[in-house]
């Protein structure tokens, strides 16, 4: 039952960032599509990445978008509805694609495997496992943004020096 | 007696419980525990908007307002009364569902914060285990509800302020998260009970308080200067800016919107105060082991009267930032200090207990602290300022 409203909201979300035609309606839908998938998280019992979802979606992806669109968008929506020449071709692919995913996957044998079980995920399994056993990976990958954070202070700071 | 005095709203809530049919008790047990936190902080709230006028107003040696009722204690009653009763005006070319829509996210977002806090003993209204994760996820909808309001109303001095508000924020919470990261490796709990828990003892008549510790004390001082950014409050009331920017994102909201948005900045303010006693002034906990009879909730809510107080007296005082101090301040002295803070906490952590743990931990902080603030003073070269656009 609650999954069912949490799809709904979720799948709802995501058919409106697609179709709305005011951008910023666009990234305020896609944040209800965002929190419903937190949700589904949090229905499963992962704590940490419903949480997380939000934190990183809903508060920094979403406010990015939103920066990006307002420093970069000068003109009003659109009137109309806009749809992509070939838009026909094109959905009939995805839907090829996901027919042949799905029975791919449905013929494996992934569904004979016995379902394991469950176990307790607490906040400070992740917390150990990410300082012991992924220590190496989650050091590369803060060095990967802090030189990502430099490199794009670096370019603007460029950019001003020009402008003056 | 003690007990019963302490345990008395848990009591009352299992007493209601008990009377109950078994199928909705867990809606029955959330639904009781949030119309408690509702009342209390909106009570709390209407009871600051008097004592920060008041207090403001001695500060500014005026009187404050005293017409309505004894001292003019019933002045929020009045002022409920009349933004109730305020024409609600939408302007014409704004985008009528967002812009309702935006008050409410962020009232919602902002109480959502509290159903972590635990307001004393056994009063967490749900104990996660990732309980500080949901707090920073629910106060991060909050920027979101800001930019809202502010593109909404399609006002250039809303969209300013919106945008003032959300480079404030996103600055600040780097800091912010990083001084609770402290508590947090004290405890070794991202729960908020258990950070509590962690602080109760006493040794003597002294309480444990992380804020006792070298890098307690740094990471409470962080933490406040953060928490006040976070929750856009003066010094650091730049989105509203009334010189420049009339009132910044609320700019064209009228009525019972206008004290949605109020209510929405004192309610995230004493989370924020709330959330402070949890990580680092032993939440619930009485200050001195004599002090234990009385009841935890009336610690917490002394506590918290205590740091509103505090921030009332800031507001007074100091003038507001400017943009570039604001950003300027957030990076090169507040994120470097609870970096700095933070491997002092670790260094900590791993000295044995004794004097040394004490003399290491305070060189640590103040060193850095006293090189990193007469270093920017030095290259903060005071003199006339140049404009790149208004000269």
């Amino acid at each position: 039952m609650s999954f069912a409203i949490i799809a709904v909201f979720t799948v709802a979300g995501a058919l409106a960032a697609m179709t709305l035609r005011n951008l910023v309606h666009c990234v305020l839908a896609l944040v209800v599509a965002f929190t419903g998938l937190a949700g589904l998280y949090l229905q499963l019992g992962a704590q940490f990445v419903g949480f997380a979802q939000i934190l990183v979606y809903v508060g920094a992806v979403a406010i990015l978008i939103v920066f990006a669109m307002l420093l970069t968008q000068s003109h009003e929506p659109l009137a109309h509805l806009t749809v992509a020449p070939g838009w026909v071709t094109s959905s009939l692919v995805a839907v090829a694609v996901f027919v042949i995913l799905a029975w791919s996957i449905r013929s494996s044998a992934v569904g004979a495997r016995s379902i394991q079980p469950r176990p307790e995920i607490t906040v400070r399994n992740i917390g150990d496992s990410l300082m012991s056993q992924f220590v190496v990976p989650l050091e590369v990958t803060g060095l990967l943004l802090t030189a990502a954070l430099v490199g794009a202070v670096t370019i603007a700071m460029r950019e001003q020096r020009m402008n003056r | 007696m003690t007990e019963t005095m302490d345990q008395i709203f848990v009591l009352l809530k299992h007493r209601i419980l008990a009377h109950s049919p078994v199928s909705v008790q867990p809606i029955f047990s959330a639904a009781l525990s949030a119309i408690a936190i509702l009342v209390v902080f909106a009570t709390l709230f209407a009871l600051t908007t008097i004592l920060e006028r008041k207090g403001l107003g001695r500060f500014q040696n005026r009187y404050g307002p005293n017409r309505v009722g004894p001292f003019g204690l019933l002045q929020p009653l009045a002022d409920g009364l009349k933004s109730l009763t305020k024409e609600d005006i939408v302007p014409h070319s704004a985008d009528g569902v967002v812009h309702m829509l935006a008050p409410i996210v962020l009232v919602v977002a902002a109480f959502l914060g509290y159903a972590v806090l635990p307001l004393g003993r056994n009063m967490t209204a749900i104990n996660l285990d990732a309980g500080l994760l949901y707090f920073f996820a629910a106060s991060s909808v909050v920027e979101l509800a800001i930019f809202m309001a502010g593109w909404s109303s399609r006002n250039k001095y809303s969209l300013l302020g919106a945008m003032r508000a959300i480079a404030q924020m996103i600055s600040y919470e780097v800091p912010l998260i990083l001084s609770t990261i402290t508590a947090v490796m004290a405890a070794g709990s991202l729960s908020t009970g258990a950070i509590v828990e962690s602080q109760t003892g006493y040794s003597g008549i002294w309480p444990h308080w992380f804020v006792f510790t070298p890098w307690g004390f740094a990471g409470f001082v962080l933490f406040m200067i953060a928490g006040i950014a976070e929750s856009n409050r003066s010094p650091f009331d730049l989105p509203e800016g009334e010189s420049e920017i009339i009132a910044g994102y609320f700019v064209e909201y009228s009525g019972f919107k206008f004290a949605l948005f109020f209510l929405g900045e004192y309610i995230g303010m004493f989370a924020i105060c709330g959330l402070a006693i949890t990580l680092f002034l032993g939440g619930w906990a009485a200050p001195f082991s004599f002090l234990t009879w009385a009841p935890s909730y009336f610690w917490f809510f002394a506590k918290l009267l205590v740091l509103i107080a505090m921030l009332i007296w800031v507001r007074a005082t100091l003038p507001r930032l400017r943009m570039d101090q604001l950003m300027n301040f957030a990076w090169k002295f507040m994120l470097p200090m609870a970096l700095i803070n933070l491997f002092a906490a670790s260094t900590w952590h791993f000295t044995p207990p004794g004097a040394i743990r004490w003399i290491v931990g305070t060189i640590l902080i103040a060193v850095p602290y006293l090189l990193l603030g007469r270093g920017l003073m030095q290259s903060n070269k005071l003199e006339k300022r140049t404009y790149r656009f208004a000269d």
